[in-house]
């Protein structure tokens, strides 16, 4: 194996670990929340799809980089905004109203 | 710009994407900072995408530019105007992008390479395509189910387990293969077109009721498809987000597993679920109401919350299906003018994904701090006037506690029984999703409210504001 290989699997371990920790406590109200940002984060894939679509390996990669990177941004645009949208909807009860 | 000045950027952009991603989500722990990490996984995914604008490998930015604003403009389009009740439906249709996303990038990958692919890029590309191919399809299934397109009942047939799992070790022996001989373009494509094929078989079977978990599930496929994708290109952060991805998803789906009492292999294999919809207008409201069920008008169930001191209510999915949230917020500020305590329960299985029924209610302007998780209210439906039911079935079923021949046994339930009264809400007396009799609906203590939920809860607030009317007057 690759030193670049087990780097990664290192990477892969500690951030499964990471994430565990980390999304566990995030409590039932914001879950759906939740997998909206993750869905939006995932998105990341975008990275992959742009060196397709951008680097020059004949037309077919370029082809199915652009549709990647369509499906990609659609995610991390679409995700992030609706997130948003549904974090603002969460309020505490007004201080005035007893 | 030199190329190793350039490598340095991108490199300390991926580093940077990495913490702010893990940030943004630690400060989704609470509601208070959840926007504030939205806005921290916001700029480290533009840094990311920056930093990978300056790869040496990208020639050209016009097919990428027309990527990116087509996919802005319908990513923009579809995060404004999607309404909250079509949550899952669209979280379902995302993980089908981010899957089409992934798998196409794996072909482009083994394109690029060709015969000249190493083992190790080649075993990692052949499961980002395996993984990315049945996200893809199997999340466009769960879209289809969701949206009624596709029946929610279970769809099976004769040895579909066995004929998945010979698709799912076939495909691991594609892979294997083309680690020793990637020359084989045909078996590169069988293991697309076996992806494709299972992601389809493996959703069909699942009953509309479970669809919370396969959710779960598919983000978790998602995820480790993107984490197999950094393998394959060696890039570091797209291995951290997809494991933080897939570690979410498997979270949550252990979570809805648990809530419902059922292992994962019970919902992803066991085809649960008999009448799993709702089915609207199927019949008039009120055929079949056995003769022991104690039927109540409006004005009845008026008079009972006139007097309730506290009260519970308890939302479910026939909440979303008829948009009743704001009916029922509106019920819920007319009985705190009139001096009740009002709460709700959320069972973590209420609706079809994790935290649906927050979602609506939030939208409903509900503020939080009124909302229940299972564990905090349920010792207190025994010393409340009235639990309000909208909509929900089998998370109130006392079966679950009771009988053991249930499919439900087991199950963690509202225990709406122990309230002094209850009102349930409900179409008609059709079965829940597994298909059984819930007897809280002919307990003597139970008053049933039969019709649309959106309509007799307006009605119903509209009783209570006029009775409190009259009595002032």
């Amino acid at each position: 194996m690759s030193i670049t290989t087990i780097m990664g699997l290192y990477v892969f371990a500690l951030a499964i670990f990471v994430g565990w920790q980390v999304i566990s406590k995030v409590p039932h109200l914001l879950h759906t929340p939740l997998m909206s940002a993750t869905n939006a984060i995932s998105g990341i894939s975008l990275v992959g799809s742009l060196v397709a679509a951008g680097s020059d390996h004949g037309m077919i990669t370029t082809i199915l980089g652009t549709i990647a990177v369509t499906a990609a941004t659609i995610n991390v645009v679409g995700g992030f905004l609706i997130t948003d949208r549904m974090l603002k909807m969460f309020k505490k009860r007004p201080e005035v109203v007893k | 710009m030199n190329a190793e000045l350039n490598t340095t950027i991108i490199v300390v952009s991926y580093l940077a994407a990495s913490i702010l991603f893990i940030l943004g989500l630690q400060q989704m722990g609470k509601t208070e900072t959840a926007r504030r990490g939205i806005r921290l996984a916001e700029v480290g995914m533009f840094l990311a995408v920056i930093g990978t604008l300056l790869d040496h490998q990208i020639v050209s930015y016009h097919w990428i530019a027309i990527g990116i604003v087509v996919g802005s403009a319908i990513g923009t389009a579809m995060g404004l105007l999607i309404p909250m009740v079509k949550m899952p439906e669209r979280i379902a249709l995302s993980h089908a992008f981010g899957g089409l996303a992934v798998a196409l990038v794996g072909v482009s990958e083994y394109l690029k390479h060709g015969v000249h692919i190493d083992q190790l890029t080649m075993a990692a590309t052949g499961f980002e395509v395996f993984l990315g191919s049945l996200t893809f399809t199997g999340s466009l299934m769960a879209f289809g189910k969701l949206q009624g397109v596709l029946p929610g009942r279970p769809i099976t047939w004769p040895l579909q387990n066995v004929m998945n799992m010979v698709g799912v070790v076939a495909a691991v022996a594609g892979v294997l293969f083309m680690i020793n001989d990637p020359s084989q373009a045909v078996v590169f494509y069988a293991i697309l077109g076996a992806g494709t094929v299972l992601g389809i078989t493996l959703v069909l079977p699942i009953g509309g009721a479970d669809m919370p978990v396969v959710i779960c599930l598919l983000n978790a496929y998602a995820g480790l498809a993107a984490s197999a994708t950094g393998f394959a290109l060696g890039n570091n952060v797209l291995i951290i987000c997809g494991a933080l991805d897939g570690g979410s998803g498997i979270i949550l789906g252990l979570m809805m597993s648990k809530a419902m009492n059922r292992s994962f292999s019970n919902v992803l294999f066991g085809a649960v679920g008999g009448t799993t919809e709702a089915a609207p207008a199927a019949g008039a409201p009120g055929a079949g109401i056995p003769s022991s069920a104690n039927v109540g008008t409006i004005e009845d169930a008026a008079d009972v919350l006139s007097a309730a001191r506290s009260v519970i209510i308890v939302p479910g999915y026939g909440m979303a299906v008829s948009q009743a949230q704001h009916a029922v917020r509106d019920l819920a500020n007319a009985l705190i003018a009139n001096g009740a305590e009002v709460r709700y329960a959320i069972h973590p299985v209420a609706g079809r994904m994790p935290g649906h029924m927050n979602v609506l209610l939030a939208e409903a302007n509900v503020p939080y701090d009124q909302l229940f998780d299972l564990d905090s209210i349920n010792d207190d439906f025994a010393s409340t006037d009235v639990a309000i039911v909208v909509g929900a079935n089998d998370v109130v079923n006392p079966a679950a506690k009771t009988q053991t021949s249930s499919p439900i046994y087991g199950m963690p339930i509202l225990a709406v029984d122990q309230a002094r009264t209850a009102i349930v809400f409900k179409r008609s007396f059709n079965p829940g999703f597994a298909g059984i009799e819930n007897e809280l609906f002919t307990k003597s203590s139970t008053m049933m409210v039969l019709g649309d939920a959106k309509k007799s809860v307006a009605s119903l607030t509209q009783a209570v504001k006029g009775g409190e009317v009259k009595h002032a007057a």
